[in-house]
């Protein structure tokens, strides 16, 4: 009853407010112009750094991609196009990418120059700088060594053929490497800007105001915790497409209250979305400006089977699988359309991966009965049941899960403790092994399968499951280095396939994003790379 | 009372100093580092950034590495927001607080001291009561609760203020904030003052002036009302102080850019800097607000000699 | 400086009130706290409230943890049997406030019970002994006070991660300063009382002067204290919660349910309403008989 009551208020508040906030707006901000086209985005939280080589997070590369463009970029839809490359070459043998830059300035008006694109690279692989996607540039030849220190950034294979050509030498044909230069750590950068004494940890040459830029964006103004400033860039090479004048980002990380901002019309995109408990309020009340689309990640239980370990019997692993109830979760718990996945790669990712888990479409007793015949195989019973610990990081959407799967697991005679955890110890313990069972979150930093089918590959630094299985190992090798679309899918699916078999973990389901975008904001295209680059949007007052 | 300042803020260096070492190694205690999170990083890389910030050193290193920056008025660089130093985020987050805080505390007393002098002055009669009862409900609903509410009533609901956000220190933005900020201070210091206006007004000195024939207003705003603010005032210190760093909720609430959330965000990421920047910066402002306390008091309270 | 900076607490409580024929001055106080409704009124609810905790979730046909899958989110019904509703895990929401209530209450007996045993122990030494001792305990304690304390009990949550022992000691841990001064006051006042002396004349330990003679006679302003204590210790716990720092699941409290409850303010009020309101009572009955404590154990209200 209180909700009805609030939206009915809530829509009349709606209309009442226009004038306030334009009088307040005028009243406070006496330099404001009225006609810029400015639109105000909740962006998640406080970017840790708009260096674009250190950022990771998406509410960094946001900005980052606004400010500095790639060789390649993505359109409205996520779909890759050419960004500061004009067009491109890959040899035969897939090893060699040529570039061809097109005629660009930077913000200061100097040409953007292929040397900016190799000083870029070296800086990207540069231990010092401590990129966090550095990994993905590994094929360049020399990447790892220079990376690990053991060669200086010059041994690098990427070359100035003249000034807008680049040249770069890849170890072994890459699938997707045109994805990995399409990323923003990979963009030019302005080498006659970034000098060397600004360029220590610590100091800083992401300067609001003076910031030489290549992209649509300049940096005006960056208050911490308050608001980041972007102006349109007049010196961007397609600034004649760019609609927006002004975009004002707000570091909120609370989705409440970004939601609360969002109905008072304070704020155009809110890129937190809803908080999963009032998805069933925001269908009903703001149905057109909730958007929902499955992107580039899997929610699953990493299951702890090394040696030793109650979960390194497969006939556990499997009861485990089949007891959970998918639907449940992602239709009655969370609500938010996730997709209850019975596979590892997220439906949406490129690259064709087929691959499910046999039991999808049993009905559940049949389910439950294998799965308690599995478990008293394995010796577990009344008697001695199946004692295990969920380890789980804070949040509420976590602890909901967790809560749910306890009970169902319960259901099958297993006994669960659940241990929530900050964070960082959480994921410290994953990577210490010190765990039975530990919820996790796998979102693709490019859109290919080889980023999170490296996860289980053995010995990897993100195989927290410790599963090891030569033959897949050989199958993710085999797979990243295969060129031919249709060959790759099947050698990707058997891959899957294999991994599904082992019960290697407890996929759950399919990440989905849920944005706010007001009706006032055109151009807005949901993608599952969840790309959303501002030059394509306008916005009416 | 120079000297008994001075040495004042002799006595404070060994306080802040066990301060910094404390928080110090328990901060490095904490299991999980600064470089944990949802994405695992290669172990290349995390070396490489490990290196970069030193922390690939013996920790007693680090720590005169630290103390050497401290001295020299350096608090390092943030970890997790690696374009600030401390220094700049602590100088742009303290200002918020303290204005919030300010403007928090002013209200509380504008309205708690009226409201206790009133329920003092009638006491045991139907105005003490619902005062009273009015000042502990604001001690009974916690901000975390009132807070949200008042976002969702005032600022979705009726529209009358912005839900949330800083916008440069507006007042439209402030007000929520800084009543939700205020209401447990309102009922703290009513009931404060409450109580000790009622001693003072039992005490012999009181009835003299009344003996003598002033008026009520008289005794009460010559003669009462100073020696029953005393412990209004010594409660204020540690309330500054608990308002500041307990705006936390608040400013995570209504989305401010203060201080507090820094040190949570601090704590949980495992930014030691920013964590060790916010401790000692409150460490200093806490051993100044007691002194200022204290120098209230003795102008306020003439029995109290500061000469040793 | 010495005088105490304690709100609420009035400083000129007369120690000699307690000395002598103790016991009819307890009943004296007692035979006070009786007349005052308000106070007389909270101790009964606050006694009703623990036993409706503590007893509660037995009569009731759900656990603490039992999942109704039929009802996720449910508003209250009798239908059902979830009398407040349920929670988004399909969780009766009675059974894990009062289980939560358990928690809440625990957490500020024990923690409160704490800061009770250190602070008087240690204000009771330093005030007997007085001199060096004296100044050097009472050094530390203002060295503690300019801790950042609130700041300190999340740095201890995030070391030793979070278990509801920590819980209690850490806010133990935090809360016995307060009290630490007050006895100290006390007893500073005291010593200097003939039966002191006396004790001390006939050889009476040192120990047992603090214990037999000296804590019991400084225990009025301590009670009041305590009641003033409880309250801070549970909104403490509550702020915690908030945090993400409080209990494990499937246990619960007060703040973990209030801060659960405040996501889903407008699509399930019941879940911020319920927690809240049992919140707000219990601090509210707290506040009333510390009061009421204060004014029967002061002398100068007779």
């Amino acid at each position: 009853m209180l909700h009805r009551l609030s939206s009915g208020l809530s829509s009349r508040a709606r209309s009442l407010r226009g004038p306030i906030t334009g009088a307040l707006l005028l009243g406070l901000l006496p330099f404001a112009s009225v006609q810029a086209a400015t639109i105000h985005i909740a962006n998640g939280a406080e970017p840790g750094t708009l260096d674009p080589q250190k950022a990771s997070g998406d509410w960094e590369t946001r900005i980052t991609r606004e400010l500095f463009e790639p060789l390649l970029g993505y359109d409205a839809q996520g779909e890759l196009i050419p960004g500061l490359a004009a067009r491109w070459e890959v040899s035969d043998d897939g090893k060699t990418y040529r570039f061809h830059l097109r005629e660009a300035q930077w913000s200061d008006g100097r040409e953007i120059t292929a040397a900016d694109a190799v000083f870029a690279l070296r800086r990207l692989l540069a231990p010092q700088t401590a990129a966090y996607n550095a990994n993905l540039y590994y094929p360049i030849e020399g990447a790892e060594a220079v990376n690990r220190g053991e060669a200086t950034p010059d041994t690098l294979g990427v070359e100035a053929l003249d000034e807008r050509t680049l040249e770069i030498r890849l170890t072994q044909p890459t699938a997707y490497f045109l994805q990995a230069m399409a990323m923003t750590e990979s963009a030019p950068l302005p080498e006659h800007y970034i000098d060397q004494a600004l360029d220590q940890p610590g100091a800083r040459w992401v300067t609001p105001g003076e910031l030489v830029v290549s992209g649509a964006f300049q940096l005006t103004a960056w208050t911490p915790q308050s608001e980041i400033r972007l102006e349109k860039n007049p010196g961007y090479y397609a600034a004649d497409q760019v609609k927006l004048d002004t975009a004002v980002l707000y570091p909120l990380d609370d989705a409440q209250a970004a939601l609360n901002r969002f109905r008072t019309a304070e704020i155009d995109i809110s890129y937190l979305g809803v908080p999963s408990s009032q998805i069933g309020w925001a269908r009903e009340n703001l149905a057109h400006e909730l958007r929902i689309n499955p992107i580039l990640g899997e929610y699953y239980y990493v299951l702890n089977q090394r040696e030793g370990s109650k979960l390194a019997d497969k006939r556990v692993r499997e009861a485990l699988n089949l007891a959970v109830r998918r639907e449940v979760i992602t239709d009655t718990i969370l609500g938010m359309g996730q997709i209850p996945s019975y596979w590892y790669l997220p439906r949406a990712m490129s690259g064709d991966a087929g691959g499910t888990m046999g039991f999808m479409r049993e009905p559940l007793e049949q389910r439950l009965e294998r799965a308690h015949t599995l478990l008293a195989e394995a010796g577990y019973g009344p008697g001695e049941p199946l004692e295990l610990e969920i380890a789980y990081n804070t949040l509420e959407d976590h602890r909901k899960v967790a809560v749910a799967i306890a009970a169902m697991w319960r259901a099958i005679g297993v006994e669960t403790r659940l241990t929530n955890r900050e964070t960082a110890v959480h994921f410290a313990t994953l990577r210490q092994g010190d765990f039975q069972v530990g919820r996790y979150g796998a979102i693709a930093t490019v859109d290919d399968p080889f980023d999170l089918l490296s996860s289980f590959v053995t010995g990897a630094s993100g195989n927290y499951s410790g599963y090891a299985n030569p033959a897949y190992d050989q199958l993710v090798a085999r797979s990243t280095a295969e060129l031919d679309p249709a060959r790759r899918a099947e050698l990707l699916t058997e891959a899957q396939q294999l991994l599904l078999d082992d019960y290697a973990m407890v996929p759950l389901y399919d990440y989905v994003s849920t944005k706010l975008v007001s009706d006032r904001v055109q151009g807005w295209q949901s993608n599952p790379l969840d790309v959303h680059p501002l030059r394509y949007m306008s916005i009416t007052e | 009372m120079l000297t008994y300042i001075l040495k004042r803020f002799g006595q404070a260096i060994p306080t802040l100093l066990i301060v910094i070492t404390v928080s110090f190694f328990l901060m490095r205690l904490a299991p999980g580092g600064p470089f944990d999170g949802e994405r695992q990083l290669p172990p290349e890389i995390e070396a490489n950034l490990m290196a970069a910030y030193h922390l690939d050193e013996p920790l007693w290193s680090q720590y005169l590495r630290y103390m050497g920056g401290l001295l020299q008025g350096d608090f390092g660089p943030s970890f997790k927001y690696k374009d600030f130093s401390v220094t700049d985020l602590i100088m742009q987050g303290f200002p918020v607080s303290l204005e919030l805080g300010a403007w928090a505390i002013v209200l509380a007393l504008a309205i708690g001291l009226p409201l206790g002098i009133i329920a003092a002055l009638k006491r045991n009669s139907t105005v003490d009561y619902v005062v009273m009862g009015i000042a502990l409900g604001g001690i009974a609903v916690p901000n975390f609760v009132i807070a949200p509410i008042m976002a969702l009533v005032f600022g979705v609901m009726l529209a009358w203020l912005p839900a949330g956000g800083w916008n440069g220190g507006a007042w439209a933005n402030m007000v929520l904030p800084v009543i939700a900020l205020s209401i447990q201070q309102i009922a703290a210091i009513a009931r404060l003052t409450r109580a000790s206006m009622i001693e003072v007004l039992g005490s012999q000195y009181i009835r003299t002036a009344r003996a003598k024939g002033l008026s009520e207003w008289e005794v009460i705003l010559h003669h009462a009302l100073r020696p029953s603010l005393l412990p209004v005032i010594s409660y204020l210190g540690p309330a500054i102080a608990g308002i500041i760093t307990g705006s936390i909720v608040i400013e995570q609430i209504f989305g401010l850019p203060g201080i507090g959330r820094y040190f949570v965000q601090g704590a949980l990421n495992r930014d030691y800097t920013l964590v060790m920047g916010v401790v000692v910066f409150y460490g200093v402002l806490i051993v100044l607000l007691n002194l200022i306390v204290d120098l209230l008091y003795s102008v306020l309270d003439p029995q109290i000699r500061y000469d040793d | 400086m010495s005088q105490d900076n304690l709100p609420g607490v009035a400083k000129s409580v007369a120690p000699q009130t307690f000395l002598g024929a103790g016991d009819s001055l307890a009943m004296d106080a007692w035979h006070r706290l009786r007349q005052n409704k308000a106070a007389m009124g909270s101790l009964i609810i606050l006694v009703v409230l623990a036993i409706v905790c503590l007893i509660g979730p037995l009569l009731l046909p759900w656990g603490l943890a039992d999942v109704d899958w039929e009802n996720f989110m449910s508003p209250p019904s009798f239908e059902s049997t979830h009398y407040l509703g349920t929670d988004a895990n399909g969780r009766d929401l009675l059974v894990r406030t009062l289980y939560g209530g358990q928690i809440s209450l625990s957490v500020a007996l024990v923690a409160t019970a704490v800061s009770l045993v250190i602070g008087v122990l240690y204000g009771a030494i330093a005030g007997y002994f007085g001199g060096r001792i004296d100044s050097l305990m009472m050094r530390f304690v203002d060295i503690m006070f300019s801790l950042p304390f609130m700041f300190m009990v999340i740095l201890l949550m995030v070391v030793f991660g979070r278990n509801i022992l920590l819980i209690y000691a850490a806010i133990g841990a935090v809360e016995w300063l307060d009290m630490a001064r007050i006895v100290r006051g006390q007893v500073l006042a005291l010593k200097r009382r003939e039966f002191v002396e006396a004790a001390q004349a006939l050889g009476v330990k040192d120990s047992k002067i603090v214990t037999r003679h000296l804590i019991p006679n400084a225990i009025g302003p301590v009670i009041v204290y305590v009641t003033l204590t409880v309250p801070k210790v549970i909104l403490l716990e509550s702020f915690l919660s908030f945090l993400g720092l409080g209990v494990q699941e499937p246990l619960t409290s007060w703040g973990v349910l209030i801060s659960e409850g405040r996501e889903m303010m407008e699509s399930a009020p019941w879940l911020l309403i319920t927690p809240s309101v049992f919140l707000a009572v219990t601090l509210f009955c707290l506040n009333f008989l510390g009061d009421g404590l204060r004014d029967a154990l002061d002398p100068k209200t007779r």
